[in-house]
């Protein structure tokens, strides 16, 4: 398998006396949608937030394209080229999508925007995933359906040529031909060589699009396998037990002192 | 610009994305630029988004027909060119002010202060000039600098201290009236009779140079627009209809040439003996300001930085903006703003008095906002906003006064029209996110 685009090796973070992550083995691979499922406090926010560089780790490390690299805050995690996407969007509905994919970045032509190169470029990166959904790039973002809005917020984060795009439950709030769209989108990502990371609470979607599925059990990680090698069912356990049959965490940990 | 991008065809094939090429779909995204080809279709563009309940300005512009209608039909002497420069000068600094609190009210906040401070600025001017002999451009940027420093103040509490600006303006409301009744003494007042700062409101751009000034702005908005449309349209970018480009230019043209030609009449009430002819200066003033704030809202960072904070403060410190210097820098410019505002009103009255920006000047400005467009929940408004709501504002007042009615009429009528916009707002904010426009 190819070299990993972004890597977390043993992490452990703690709140206070909540040791909410052991030992965590991350990797996301170009290319690949990599599939982070696990229950609610299982630590998945919590791994998003390492590695979206919000909170620092108490031990681990932290790789990006096979080197070691500090993260101090969000700002070096963006430089890196790591976006990550919110499950409630960040856009601003009074603002058109072109102001929205460029915010705080706009731009610029002397002392004022380039409206020119900005609209020209928002269009290119539209139709360079094959979105067509959207009537026009001016259209406000309040007027959008919620399946466009993450269309957009997902583009926004493509547009900086940015290699690894995290989605957080992008498919939670969506009906179900925006889930396809949205879905379908996420895999063109991948297809361009990017590294996906997709949070997700539903099996179908994840095994629509995932390539390599890490399962999170209480902190730790349960499994790590490629989604094909994983059944629908060996999945639910995985999440919900931590094990399944010869996968999952061998004898059972200290889950007790979680 | 795409240079690191594949070329198109080996991530997309059509044949992959069963579900998400419906037929309109499909078309749509590559005609967007040519989405209002025809005047008729911007034109219906236009009427939906009315119906959708953004409606800008044109409560306002209605509402200033309205007024305009029923007292030049009460009193004769109201459409007059006297009055109508009479009108000028007295909302230039509701306008002025009105322009301010945009800047605050776009991130959704408010300084009830604003208007105080002006009296505030504007005393400290008086001071410069009385008692230290300055020369009235330093002893303006004096009471502009008083301004900005009052905003800095107000803004920095709200932004770090993290107090409601209703508070920390009420506050401020209170303490700077204190500051021109210690300098001033209760029931004094200081002249105000320097050449410059008084002519302001009392003397008139020469007729020629108004009628060059006004030829250079059409000139210059027609050229501007033009320009833009031919640079959009040949790349292929969203852009308006020729025609409409042109009926905005024709209609602009109508309207400053129009006024110019008003006001370069001889308007003395008594034209044998005086000629008073020629712009009143304070209207240049408003107009480059104007001018000035409409570039730094949709032209620059700064600019749209102010909407992203106003629309989703969050989304606007995710995407890496500061909205703490955004938020000082907001209450900054309407200090500002303010401080000029209450030189016009003092250049206007002749003096400066403990009580000069008290009182109704500021719900004025907050009306005037509001009436011409602005949203009192953040993210919506424009610099025109101020002065069109402005002038409705300042029309009330000249109306009644002429028709020598009691003042309490005034009081009512004002508060009502204030009333009127907030529900105008909130019903349109209401309709808006129902249709999502």
């Amino acid at each position: 398998m190819s070299e990993p685009l972004l890597e977390l090796r043993g992490v452990n973070k703690s709140f206070g006396v909540v040791h909410v992550l052991h030992d965590v083995d991350f990797a996301v691979y170009p290319g690949q949608v990599t599939a982070l499922v696990g229950d609610n406090g299982a630590g998945k926010s919590t791994l998003v937030k390492i590695i979206a560089g919000i909170y620092g780790r108490d031990s681990g490390d932290y790789f990006f394209e096979g080197n070691p690299v500090t993260v101090h805050g969000p700002r070096d995690v963006a430089a890196l080229g790591v976006e990550i996407v919110y499950q409630d969007l960040a856009l601003c509905d009074n603002l058109d999508i072109v102001q929205n994919m460029f915010l705080g970045r706009e731009e610029t032509k002397g002392i004022g925007l380039d409206e020119v190169a900005m609209e020209s470029r928002a269009r290119e990166t539209l139709t360079s995933l094959s979105v067509r959904t959207v009537k026009s790039v001016r259209q406000h973002v309040a007027s959008l359906s919620g399946g466009q809005r993450q269309t957009v917020a997902i583009a926004k984060a493509v547009l900086w040529n940015s290699k690894v795009v995290l989605l957080d439950e992008p498919t939670a709030a969506l009906g179900v031909a925006q889930t396809r769209q949205v879905l379908d989108l996420v895999r063109r990502l991948a297809d361009r060589g990017l590294g996906v990371v997709l949070i997700s609470h539903n099996m179908t979607d994840v095994f629509e699009v995932a390539d390599r599925i890490t399962a999170l059990y209480l902190g730790r990680v349960a499994a790590d396998v490629p989604a094909k090698d994983l059944t629908h069912s060996q999945v639910v356990e995985l999440i919900t037990a931590g094990r399944s049959g010869n996968l999952g965490i061998a004898e059972n940990p200290a889950a007790a002192t979680v | 610009m795409a240079d690191n991008s594949p070329t198109p065809d080996s991530f997309v094939a059509p044949s992959e994305t069963p579900v998400s090429a419906p037929s309109q779909a499909a078309t749509a995204f590559e005609n967007d630029n040519v989405q209002a080809v025809t005047i008729g279709d911007s034109a219906r563009d236009y009427l939906n988004r009315l119906r959708g309940g953004d409606m800008g300005s044109l409560p306002a512009i209605l509402g200033l027909i309205v007024l305009f209608v029923v007292f030049s039909s009460l009193h004769d002497r109201f459409l007059t060119t006297y009055n109508m420069a009479n009108l000028v000068i007295q909302a230039g600094s509701i306008c002025v002010l009105a322009m301010g609190l945009v800047f605050v009210l776009l991130i959704g906040e408010i300084d009830l202060s604003a208007g105080v401070a002006g009296g505030f600025c504007a005393t400290i001017t008086a001071l410069a000039m009385i008692d230290h002999g300055q020369s009235w451009w330093v002893a303006t940027l004096a009471g502009i600098a008083c301004g900005a420093v009052i905003g800095l103040a107000i803004g920095s509490l709200v932004a770090y201290l993290g107090i409601p600006s209703f508070v920390v303006t009420l506050a401020f409301y209170l303490a700077l009236q204190a500051g021109p009744l210690k300098l001033i003494g209760a029931g004094g007042s200081l002249r105000y009779d320097d050449e410059v700062l008084r002519g302001l409101t009392l003397k008139s751009v020469p007729v020629t140079a108004g009628w060059i000034a006004a030829c250079v702005i059409v000139a210059g908005y027609a050229a501007l627009s033009l320009w833009q449309y031919r640079s959009r349209s040949s790349r292929g970018l969203v852009h308006k209809p020729l025609a409409l480009v042109l009926i905005q230019i024709g209609v602009l043209a109508a309207i400053v040439l129009g006024l110019t030609f008003l006001l370069s009449q001889n308007r003395a009430p008594n034209k044998e003996f005086f000629n008073i002819s020629g712009i009143p200066w304070v209207l240049p003033v408003v107009i480059a300001l104007l001018l000035f704030w409409t570039f730094v809202l949709n032209r620059t960072r700064f600019g749209r930085h102010l909407y992203a904070v106003g629309g989703n403060a969050e989304a606007a410190r995710r995407a890496g903006i500061s909205v703490r210097r955004i938020t000082i820098a907001a209450f900054v410019i309407c200090s500002s703003m303010a401080a000029v505002s209450g030189l016009l009103l003092a250049s206007f009255v002749g003096k400066v008095s403990p009580g000069s920006g008290g009182g109704n000047t500021l719900l004025y400005a907050v009306g005037a906002a509001v009436i011409g467009g602005t949203s009192l929940f953040g993210g919506r408004g424009r610099a025109i906003d101020a002065v069109i709501g402005g002038l409705v504002i300042a029309t009330i007042p000249n109306g009644l006064g002429l028709l020598n009615q009691a003042s309490y009429i005034n009081y009512v009528v004002t508060g009502g029209v204030l009333l009127l916009a907030a529900s105008v707002d909130a019903i349109s904010r209401r309709r808006r996110s129902a249709a999502g426009v």
